[in-house]
């Protein structure tokens, strides 16, 4: 029988965006049954433009910085500007895929991805804003599925 | 070794050698071979368990020159 895993999405942030990207891509290339829910600031992932999904150096101590600093420093404008920019400099030159490319994998392999419709009308999102391939649902809808999974991971 | 497919994943970091190398067997018959190139050292480890978990043989993973070759079976 297929296995199955699912992941629930809650983080909107660049570092935090890859882990259910990755996993999910993984897991289908291993011939896994997997969905996605995204909820809470994860909702952000769906997004047709990725390009505001950031990362701050801020509140973020484990970060590896190419120099210490202060933490009256990062809260600087144009700080996280500057460290997403680093980021992704430092993304592509290991050769790890942008999260549009991963995202586009995940659909590729037939990944569904399902958006908490309650965080969808709390945060007032417009779903033209996010991509054609989201469907909409509620937690007992994921249990629907997560409770025959193999793997459940919360992130 | 012979080979029916090639791919080169050379530069590519996680999960990119394993998710191409899916995508690369997808359109190749039963026992047909498929060769990966990799830089990634990881792949070393990843190669061997998309093999144990999909049912496709490692036919053979070697190192040349920081190289990774692999060899992968269709099943």
């Amino acid at each position: 029988m297929t296995k199955k895993m699912a992941i629930i999405a809650t983080k909107g942030t660049l570092d935090m965006a890859y882990p259910p990207f990755i996993l999910a891509s993984t897991a289908a290339a291993l011939g896994y049954d997997v969905q996605i829910f995204f909820t809470f600031y994860g909702l952000q992932l769906l997004r047709k433009d990725l390009s505001n999904v950031m990362i701050s150096p801020l509140a973020n101590p484990a970060m590896p910085m190419p120099v210490p600093m202060p933490v009256m420093v990062q809260m600087l404008p144009g700080m996280e500007s500057m460290a997403t920019m680093m980021m992704k400099q430092k993304l592509k030159k290991h050769g790890v895929a942008t999260l549009e490319e991963l995202r586009s994998l995940c659909l590729e392999a037939d990944v569904k991805f399902v958006a908490c419709q309650m965080t969808v009308d709390l945060f007032e999102f417009d779903k033209s804003e996010f991509i054609s391939e989201v469907e909409y649902g509620g937690a007992a809808m994921f249990f629907g599925f997560a409770g025959e999974t193999d793997i459940c991971l919360f992130v | 070794m012979n080979f029916d497919k090639e791919f080169d994943a050379s530069g590519l970091s996680c999960p990119l050698p394993i998710v191409k190398t899916k995508k690369s067997l997808a359109d190749m018959a039963s026992g047909q071979v498929l060769k990966v190139t990799a830089t990634d050292c990881g792949a070393v480890k990843d190669m061997q368990a998309f093999a144990d978990q999909t049912g496709n043989t490692l036919l053979s993973s070697t190192e040349e020159g920081g190289k990774y070759i692999f060899f992968m079976q269709k099943k």
